[in-house]
């Protein structure tokens, strides 16, 4: 994954793997972009079903979303250690990251959960078919995030990372903040902002 | 073979392949079949770009004459309604997504790294995987045809007719996740171009010395970078209300079918850019080769074309004006729509001058460039009429916009990669292709696309409505306008088109028989590309090019004289090439070929046949693309010297190795 076939470094002075990163992250806004303007078009309408209001648990939202940002903290001390070439803390960090992305995951499937026994279905309403498609795309970013990590632990581990660690360890840590900053937006605008 | 060595080694070799999974050795020597099927090489991958797409044209075009086969006369008999349906929406979806776009892709692929002096692109599995995902979304969409029917939809598709209830087969399942495959495929694509223009440009040449081609190709990456995921959004929302009862289209549960038609156009508009501008990048290559002069204006060609990748995000409500927007959005995407003409208009007014004054060599390529400029501009033109909304408003929905549309489609985006064609052909295939059949190829695809389109502007504007199946005698009108006599034009002047094509095809196969070898610069050509063999090595240039003009290699042929200004040839290009030659690089590590991008590109359409017939085959589509998906992550993307039969240890590939890590 590093740079081959050509002699000289890149041209921009930043690698080829961190710079396509950031260009799939651009392309990633525009996807969030179109499910949150779906979902800011339909969330008013729920035909029958449950409103927004009645549903949403803001203080276990908040705590899940707060675990999510932390999570950003601890990736950072990754990349940090990745670079000083640390590789147990490298490790460490990254799984702290893992489990902390589990852990907001997993309120995720609860607060479904809840919201399905509440009344709200996927084909319940438009707000239900935007409210999941919107959340539901955002918490499989989540859970590629989580299976990247677990498998740079793994390959960290085995010693065979393909190209330089920290750049590797950087490009998955990109990754993982974008997704932290979308759901600090779809936060924002579907939990916090009333209907 | 991946790693060129000169001298040949002396050394017996030592091989000691690495294999992933402990089973799998990796084809770092592949032959045959083997060395495309798991090549990473751009220019293989290029080939085989252009192979498939020139397929699915092959494909589409039949389409399009089973069409006007059907139009040819009133109360045509070939289609049935239903059949109809699904032939116009094919014919566009392979048109535009099979065709135009990976034909694109393919010289893209093939020229810009040649362009930009390097010798690969910047991710060339992820450039692998993007040819096998478009290739199985192509086919995916495909077999819809023989699983109960294509999609019938319009190419746009447009809820919510779309759904279930008015498209109860499978065949807008298969169009919506096989484009969701091919999507995957222009987005890994375009990610792989900008980084390899941005970070892989040979020393000294700075981004204003860039081919425009290269300019070109790198202005549609960005747009399908930020248009790929919007289409994607609409499409899984399509997929999620037609297989899992989401409610996204359904009116009667309150929804607004125009978010189908804002998102889509958001996407569909940059698309239209993004089948034109390639084609505009070969013929500003093309023109001033043919006219032995620079371009004209070559920094307005290039901003004019970074202007229409900006502008054409804020026009794509002109697609809706009949949908009624309300007169403020009307009103505004008028102005945009007017606006991006200046853009456009800049770039015919720079070819134009770029020809004025030239020694004009009329070569075949040069014909189907100035047949873009002028029939471009006709479609430009009508383009302009339907950007003043209640011109438009007359002529949504009929022939006039086929009309349009098609002019600047075929008349610019096809014409343009016809020049390519013979433009580009000695450098790939290191043969050129008949002059002679060439002329014929142009002047019979000029003269039947103009009987086919031309007439549709009469039709559309005496009222014939686009997609409907058959039009009657009663409705025809009389005298000029008669639709029969028009539509009966139209359908012959398709099939002089398909005679034209043909004789391409013809031209092709009887070039491959030609034992005649190209010369080195048929041309006397002026970008990187042509600073090399025909066709390149594997590691096209045995000396990176330093860069110090642009047209770089035209200045190394010729040299001012500072007093008269005249160009005079200090050098020929086979001088050029035999001086690379004494000075190549001793030791060039290439990537390796990988089993991972097809294996990995096979895995998707095994998870959307799954996701319309049993969830069951997903997962093992969603098995198939994580074992490959590891295997990929745990190989390099340069097999170690280790696995090279012809590795002599300890002679200067460490030198090699301190430049990468």
């Amino acid at each position: 994954m590093t740079d081959i076939a050509h002699g000289h470094a890149s041209s921009t002075g930043i690698s080829n793997v961190k710079l396509g990163m950031w260009a799939f992250l651009g392309s990633e806004c525009l996807l969030f972009g179109g499910l949150i303007s779906t979902y800011m078009l339909y969330r008013g309408r729920v035909t029958g079903g449950p409103r927004p209001s009645q549903i949403f648990d803001i203080p276990f939202t908040s705590v899940s979303s707060f675990v999510l940002l932390m999570s950003s903290l601890t990736m950072v001390l990754a990349v940090s250690a990745a670079h000083k070439d640390d590789d147990r803390k490298t490790n460490l960090w990254l799984t702290v990251t893992a489990l902390l992305g589990a852990t907001f995951v997993g309120g995720q499937v609860y607060e479904f959960t809840a919201f399905y026994k509440e009344g709200l279905g996927f084909s319940t309403s438009l707000f239900g078919s935007s409210f999941y498609t919107l959340t539901g795309f955002h918490g499989v970013h989540v859970t590629v995030g989580i299976i990247m990590l677990m498998s740079l632990v793994g390959i960290l581990k085995r010693g065979s990372v393909p190209g330089k660690k920290a750049e590797v360890v950087e490009m998955i840590g990109l990754y993982w903040h974008f997704v932290d900053i979308v759901w600090i937006i779809i936060f924002t605008l579907v939990y916090l902002i009333p209907v | 073979m991946a790693i060129i060595e000169r001298p040949a080694p002396t050394v017996p070799a030592i091989v000691t392949p690495t294999t992933t999974y402990g089973l799998l050795k990796r084809p770092v020597s592949a032959t045959g079949w083997r060395s495309w099927v798991f090549t990473v090489d751009h220019k293989k991958l290029g080939i085989m770009y252009g192979a498939a797409a020139m397929l699915f044209f092959i494909i589409g075009g039949v389409e399009a004459l089973l069409i006007r086969l059907q139009l040819a006369a009133p109360n045509g008999k070939v289609l049935n309604a239903d059949l109809y349906n699904q032939m116009f929406t094919m014919h566009a979806t392979t048109m535009v997504f099979l065709f135009v776009m990976p034909m694109a892709a393919g010289f893209a692929n093939y020229f810009v790294p040649l362009q930009i002096g390097a010798r690969d692109v910047a991710f060339p599995r992820l450039n692998a995987f993007g040819f096998w995902a478009f290739l199985f979304g192509g086919i995916f969409l495909n077999l819809a045809w023989f699983l109960g029917g294509a999609a019938d939809g319009g190419w746009f598709m447009y809820a919510p007719n779309s759904g279930p209830v008015f498209s109860p087969s499978n065949g807008v399942d298969f169009w919506a996740l096989g484009l969701q495959i091919t999507g995957i495929a222009s987005l890994t694509g375009a990610i792989n171009l900008i980084i390899t223009v941005l970070n892989m440009r040979a020393p000294g040449m700075s981004l204003m010395k860039m081919p425009i081609f290269t300019w070109m190709i790198t202005v549609v990456q960005f747009l399908l970078l930020f248009a790929i995921p919007v289409i994607t959004v609409a499409l899984f929302l399509l997929s999620f209300q037609r297989n899992f009862g989401a409610q996204f289209f359904d009116v009667a549960a309150g929804a607004d079918p125009l978010l189908w038609q804002h998102l889509f156009w958001i996407f569909g508009h940059p698309e239209v850019y993004v089948l034109i501008l390639p084609s505009f990048g070969i013929v500003s290559e093309v023109l001033p080769v043919f006219s032995r002069k620079p371009l004209f204006g070559y920094p307005f060609v290039v901003f004019s074309g970074a202007a229409i990748g900006f502008v054409g995000w804020g026009v794509w409500a002109h697609h809706m004006f009949a949908s009624g927007l309300g007169p403020v959005s009307v009103a505004v995407f008028s102005l945009t729509t007017m606006a991006i003409a200046v853009p456009t208009g800049v770039k015919i007014i720079n070819w134009t001058l770029t020809m004025w004054g030239g020694k004009l060599w009329f070569t075949t390529a040069m014909k189907f460039a100035i047949g873009l400029i002028v029939l471009f501009t006709v479609g430009g033109l009508s383009g302009v009429t339907h950007a003043v909304a209640p011109s438009d408003t007359q002529q949504t929905d009929t022939y006039y916009i086929v009309a349009h549309f098609h002019y600047v489609l075929f008349g610019g985006a096809v014409l343009g990669i016809f020049s390519g064609f013979y433009y580009w052909w000695p450098k790939v295939f290191g043969k050129m292709l008949n002059e002679k059949l060439g002329s014929w190829n142009f002047w019979l695809m000029v003269i039947g696309l103009n009987l086919t389109f031309g007439p549709m502007h009469i039709l559309g504007l005496q009222g014939q409505p686009r997609r409907m199946y058959q039009w009657t005698e009663a409705r025809a009108g009389e005298g000029f306008f008669n639709f029969a006599f028009w539509n009966l034009i139209a359908s012959i002047g398709s099939f002089v088109l398909s005679v034209g094509i043909l004789l391409f095809l013809i031209n092709v196969l009887i070039t491959a028989r030609n034992p005649q070898k190209a010369p080195l610069d048929p041309w006397n050509a002026r970008s990187l590309e042509w600073m090399t063999t025909n066709p390149p090595k594997e590691h096209n240039f045995d000396v990176i090019p330093t860069v110090h003009h642009l047209d770089d290699f035209f200045h190394q042929k010729y040299e001012e004289d500072s007093v008269t200004h005249t160009m005079t040839q200090v050098r020929t290009a086979e001088e050029i090439m035999a001086e690379q030659e004494r000075n190549a690089d001793k030791h060039i590590h290439m990537p390796s070929p990988s089993y991972w991008p097809i294996v990995l590109a096979f895995g998707l359409p095994v998870i959307t046949f799954g996701l319309i017939y049993s969830h069951l085959i997903s997962v093992i589509g969603g098995v198939i693309v994580l074992f490959a998906a590891y295997g990929w992550a745990l190989e390099s993307s340069t097999a170690p010297d280790s696995d090279f039969e012809t590795n002599t240890p300890g002679t200067g590939l460490d030198k090699v190795a301190s430049n990468h890590d």
